[in-house]
């Protein structure tokens, strides 16, 4: 499988991410030469091999239903790069 | 306007939980605070939190499941589902996707009275998000727009339906006897107006006969019955239009807008979605044990259906029995008046009738009503034993929803004891015989009904307190006589 | 006596016995902090003012004659991917720079409440992506050994305090070798526990399937008495194995008489430098001189290692870096126009080109239609190479290997090929996809560069890797060595 640049841009857009032309041409091909590299996978017969998605076998870990003090709005906004009357400011949506 | 064309529709419906706490940490779900802070690290998504699951949500979740005769999966795990939005902190919304708590299920529902299955395909737990306030009137229309975080994590819900309704009437029929459900079994407070229950809709054409499905549409958030109602008869209407005129429908997610009654398309100019799924790194599995499924199975509650029958059973007329299971808390009130109180139709009228004729005049709902289910039953006793009449009872109900008081109570203070006291109405009587000779000649002349004015006048005389039947027993005794 | 170039159970020692004070041991790291950091560049940030007043009320208990807890008074720090509540947690990144955690990691609260003293937090590749720390936003961290080559990544400012004697102890995480790579670049002790033995909780996610906190120390004691404060078991992370924590110090045993070893030939393929060959074929004498049962064998699946990693890493990476979008924290683009705008410039000028890189191969192997070809089937391969070590711990106690095919290399040596830095990780990164503890210990110089033992053992059996470590400790002296601060 070889990634286009229109691939590239697509890839960009949906992890937002702006990039230059310069940067879609460096990661169109340092995307391919890693892609090639993982090919070497497709060497194994994995039909019938389970998927691994967590280290450690543990399962059914919960909490109890009980409240815990929240954070205070002005603990919450003080990171915030906008903020306004106790919310977090976003320019336009669309 | 559908002439030819058959209707396809399928709901997904969102449903808030009635936990206390949200799905991935401490902070309350109550409604309401002021903005931002009902919040913390983790539901703020701030770099280095971890979610940890609360146990309740997966409870609610088998609850639901066994409600809607789905399966609960043995093994069931969480999702990323990874798109950007102001509201979502993590830009991912912890979701479900291949392997859901629940699989299959029905809901049964009647129209125009033809039952009908509806099938559910899945049901699966994720988190909400937060909510946006714009400057402007609309989103498009706002140059800024303010984020608050408070109902991001909490639990939801989503219920997917089979494409399986054929009509805006059983897609309503759905959505209604669906709430119900999740309103009897107290996963959800289901209430609409807070944006709790939220409604997905797909509609379809496609020509009547065809197996086929058409081409649909997803109007997406509506939270209110008649909101389902005229966004799917605006929609159908619009894409008849666009099929009889040898057009082809887009397929593609729209907004309703209750305003205009339209609805519009959301097409972004930005992507189609890929919101590239993996299982969550954060969370482990979940191995739904069949003890827990059956600890939940003893713990439900009587679903509407079987509530309707075993009212039904009891001799109610269909109407009524729907009316009274229409929600759990009737039902409950229902029930716990039935308990102290045996005669279920006399009941019935009486709950039917004055109980919520008075809730309504006074805008209350069952649970906060002032006349409780032992209240209504003593009353109804009153009645029964012939210590107050029906007519008498009609005041003493309105007189226990001013003031609270016990229907005894109010009826020793008030003096409105019925008189059953023979020698006490024979006197009233002889009068109102005697100075009503017209009304005698009447009944005397075979005019049955007449004796029913002379059982008015009794009762207006001892100003309602005489027993109705006992007069009626009275003067027909002395009227025999004469 | 230099005090600071003493470990934790030594130190502890002198505070108990009140030959020195935790002001005292506050003060004279921060001198040598003011005397070697300009070379070092270790810290991106120093908390000196909140630690002496930490250790003067430390002082006022043990003057009331308390006993100090093992890390008590102990100077450290922490790699700054650590939450600090309070302190800024950068990641090393621009999007972060201005981020104060209001919250702090469960590693911290431990350590906290152990009495332990933080100088401050330390350098890392940007959000631990990296393998020499050149991907920082800030500053160039530098080998103590030799300060024109790296300390090695993504961990490097935390290994570099160590080594250059600036704390007692750090912590780093490692999610590919992020520990025992630069642990072995610098010369220091670098345990990985077992996936789940430590809380991730505060700590900024990289890969959560891979990422693990773990120590750096000067030897294999202090090791066992930081694992002591920092593993087990936190409600608060839902991977946080449900496991009583032993005592790790038990595990510190002078004998190794038996001890099964095995020495996976896949370990020692192409790319290794002879030097660091050499040195560890001599380490492995000691440890059968030592008593140790050594013998060749196979893990059949490790060449699939890495292409496995570098697909599930940044997979993680992509969906666990999506949050920084200039809304909540962190850098926000000026003048990007809409939402949209906002999140792709904002991102664009925030990260550096590496985290970009690896969050493009992980949308991209997430995405429809490549999801199975990349990132399941990763998962799958991953089970293939759990399976190996199943098998081979079947047979041994623990596996023997280098840390790393080479010794430190030059600044700017490896940055322009992203596939060539990726192989400096080759044999660490199969113990993260396993989930398995591996640690690494000085075992000697290749051209005067430090050269790491790579130890790696069954879930939860950190005690034999302590044991195995601490008997060759015992029996060499390379902990020992100091570096030159200078140039090679
Ligand atoms: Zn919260």
């Amino acid at each position: 499988m070889k990634i286009s640049k229109e691939q590239v841009e697509h890839v960009a857009m949906l992890a937002r991410l702006e990039l230059t032309e310069a940067e879609k041409e460096t990661y169109t091909e340092q995307l391919n030469s890693i892609l090639e590299y993982a090919a070497v996978l497709d060497k194994l017969d994995t039909k019938d091999v389970p998927p691994t998605a967590h280290p450690l076998p543990l399962h059914n870990v919960f909490r109890d239903d009980v409240v815990k003090p929240s954070i205070s709005q002005e603990e919450a906004l003080a990171n915030a790069p906008d903020q306004e009357d106790g919310f977090f400011k976003v320019p336009k949506i669309v | 306007m559908l002439g030819d064309f058959e209707v396809v529709a399928g709901v997904e419906v969102h449903a808030e939980l009635a936990t206390k706490t949200k799905i991935f940490c401490g902070c309350t779900t109550e409604f309401g605070g002021e903005q931002n802070t009902h919040v913390c690290p983790v539901c703020l998504g701030l770099p280095g939190v971890l979610p940890v699951l609360n146990r309740q949500v997966v409870e609610y979740a088998i609850k639901t499941g066994l409600a809607l005769n789905s399966e609960i999966a043995e093994f069931s795990k969480f999702d990323r589902k990874n798109y950007y939005y102001p509201d979502l902190p993590k830009n991912y919304q912890t979701s479900q996707y291949d392997l859901p708590i629940c699989l299959g299920g029905y809901v049964e529902i009647e129209v125009d009275g033809v039952k009908k299955r509806i099938g559910i395909t899945r049901v699966h737990m994720e988190e909400d998000a937060g909510k946006l306030v714009h400057s402007g009137a609309t989103i498009s229309t706002s140059d800024v727009s303010f984020v608050d975080y408070n109902r991001t994590g909490v639990p939801l819900l989503e219920i997917v339906s089979e494409p399986d309704l054929r009509s805006v009437d059983e897609t309503v029929a759905y959505l209604e006897k669906l709430v119900q459900i999740l309103d009897y079994i107290e996963v959800s407070d289901c209430r609409m107006e807070q944006g709790s229950v939220r409604f997905d809709v797909n509609v379809s054409l496609r020509p009547k006969g065809s197996d086929k499905f058409g081409i649909r549409t997803e109007t997406k958030n509506l939270n209110s019955f008649s909101s389902v109602r005229r966004c799917m008869e605006y929609e159908i209407e619009r894409q008849a239009e666009i099929l009889s005129e040898g057009g082809q429908v887009i397929q593609e997610t729209r907004t309703w807008d209750e305003g205009k009654g339209i609805t519009l398309s959301l097409r972004s100019k930005e992507e189609a979605h890929d919101y590239r799924y993996f299982p969550e790194p954060d969370l482990v599995p979940m191995v739904i044990e069949r003890k827990w499924v059956e600890r939940v199975r003893e713990s439900m509650p009587e679903l509407p259906d079987s509530r309707r029958q075993r009212l039904l059973g009891l001799g109610l007329s269909a109407y009524d029995a729907g009316v009274i299971t229409s929600s759990r808390d009737l039902a409950e009130f229902f029930d716990q008046a039935l308990a102290k109180f045996k005669d279920a139709k006399t009941l019935a009228n009486w709950v039917m009738g004055d109980f919520l004729g008075l809730l309504k005049a006074k805008g209350l709902l069952v649970q906060s009503s002032p006349v409780k289910p032992e209240g209504l039953a003593e009353l109804l006793t009153l009645v029964e034993n012939g210590t107050i009449s029906g007519k008498i009872a009609k005041t003493v109900i309105g007189e226990m929803f001013e003031t609270g008081k016990g229907a005894a109570e109010i009826v020793k203070e008030k003096g409105l004891v019925q008189i059953s006291d023979t020698s006490a109405l024979a006197g009233i009587i002889d009068e109102v015989v005697n100075s009503n000779p017209q009304s005698v000649a009447d009944f005397k002349a075979g005019k049955e009904r007449a004796i029913g004015f002379l059982v008015g006048q009794v009762m207006k005389e001892t100003k309602g307190q005489a027993n109705p039947g006992l007069v009626n027993k009275l003067l027909k005794e002395k009227l025999e006589t004469m | 006596m230099d005090l600071t170039q003493l470990t934790a159970h030594e130190l502890s020692d002198l505070l108990a016995r009140r030959e020195t004070s935790a002001v005292e041991l506050v003060k004279a790291f921060s001198d040598r902090i003011d005397q070697v950091e300009e070379n070092v560049k270790a810290f991106n940030i120093l908390t000196r003012d909140k630690a002496l007043e930490q250790a003067a009320k430390l002082d006022d208990k043990l003057a009331r004659g308390e006993k100090p807890g093992p890390l008590e008074g102990i100077p450290m720090a922490l790699k700054d991917n650590m939450c600090t509540k309070g302190v800024p947690t950068t990641c090393s990144s621009k999007i972060l720079k201005s981020f104060v955690p209001p919250y702090n990691a469960t590693v911290v609260e431990r350590l906290a409440q152990a009495g332990s003293i933080m100088l401050g937090k330390l350098n890392l590749d940007e959000f631990a992506m990296g393998s020499s720390t050149e991907n920082s936003a800030f500053a160039k961290t530098r080998n103590p050994w030799d300060l024109e080559r790296v300390p090695g990544g993504s961990s490097g400012g935390a290994v570099a305090s160590v080594s250059a004697d600036e704390v007692v102890f750090a912590l780093g995480s490692d999610t590919g070798g992020s520990i025992r790579q630069p642990a072995a670049f610098c010369g220091v002790v670098g345990l990985k526990p077992t996936y789940g033995y430590v809380s991730r909780f505060g700590l900024i996610a990289f890969a959560s399937s891979l990422d693990q906190i773990g120590t750096l120390t000067k030897d294999v004691t202090d090791c066992a008495l930081v694992m002591n404060v920092i593993a087990g078991h936190d409600p608060k992370d839902s991977t946080s194995a449900p496991v009583d924590k032993p005592d790790f110090t038990k595990s510190l045993i002078n004998d190794i008489k038996g001890m099964r070893i095995g020495i996976p030939r896949e370990y020692f393929g192409v790319g290794i430098d002879p030097e660091v060959d050499k040195v560890i074929r001599q380490a492995i004498a000691k440890l059968e001189e030592l008593g140790a049962v050594v013998e060749e064998c196979s893990l059949p699946h490790t060449e699939y290692a890495m292409p496995t990693y570098y697909l599930i890493a940044p997979a993680e990476c992509s969906s666990n870096l999506a949050r920084y979008d200039g809304v909540r924290y962190g850098y926000r683009a000026p003048e990007s126009g809409d939402v949209v705008g906002m999140f792709k410039k904002s991102r664009a000028e925030g990260f550096g080109p590496e985290v970009k890189r690896r969050i493009m191969l992980g949308t991209y192997a997430l995405s429809s239609g490549y999801y199975d070809a990349y990132y399941l089937k990763a998962l799958k391969v991953r089970t293939l190479i759990k399976q190996d070590f199943d098998q081979a711990f079947e047979k041994f106690d623990l596996l023997l290997s280098p840390t790393a095919p080479t010794p430190a290399f030059k600044f700017g040596e490896k940055s322009a090929n992203p596939l060539a830095m990726y192989l400096s990780d080759i044999c660490t990164v199969p113990a993260n996809l396993a989930g398995i503890p591996a640690i690494s210990v000085p075992c000697g110089f290749a051209d005067g560069l430090p050269v790491g033992l790579h130890l790696m053992g069954k879930a939860f059996d950190e005690g034999t890797l302590l044991r195995v470590a601490y008997t060759f400790e015992q029996n060499t002296d390379y902990h020992k060595v100091k570096p030159s601060l200078g140039v090679k």
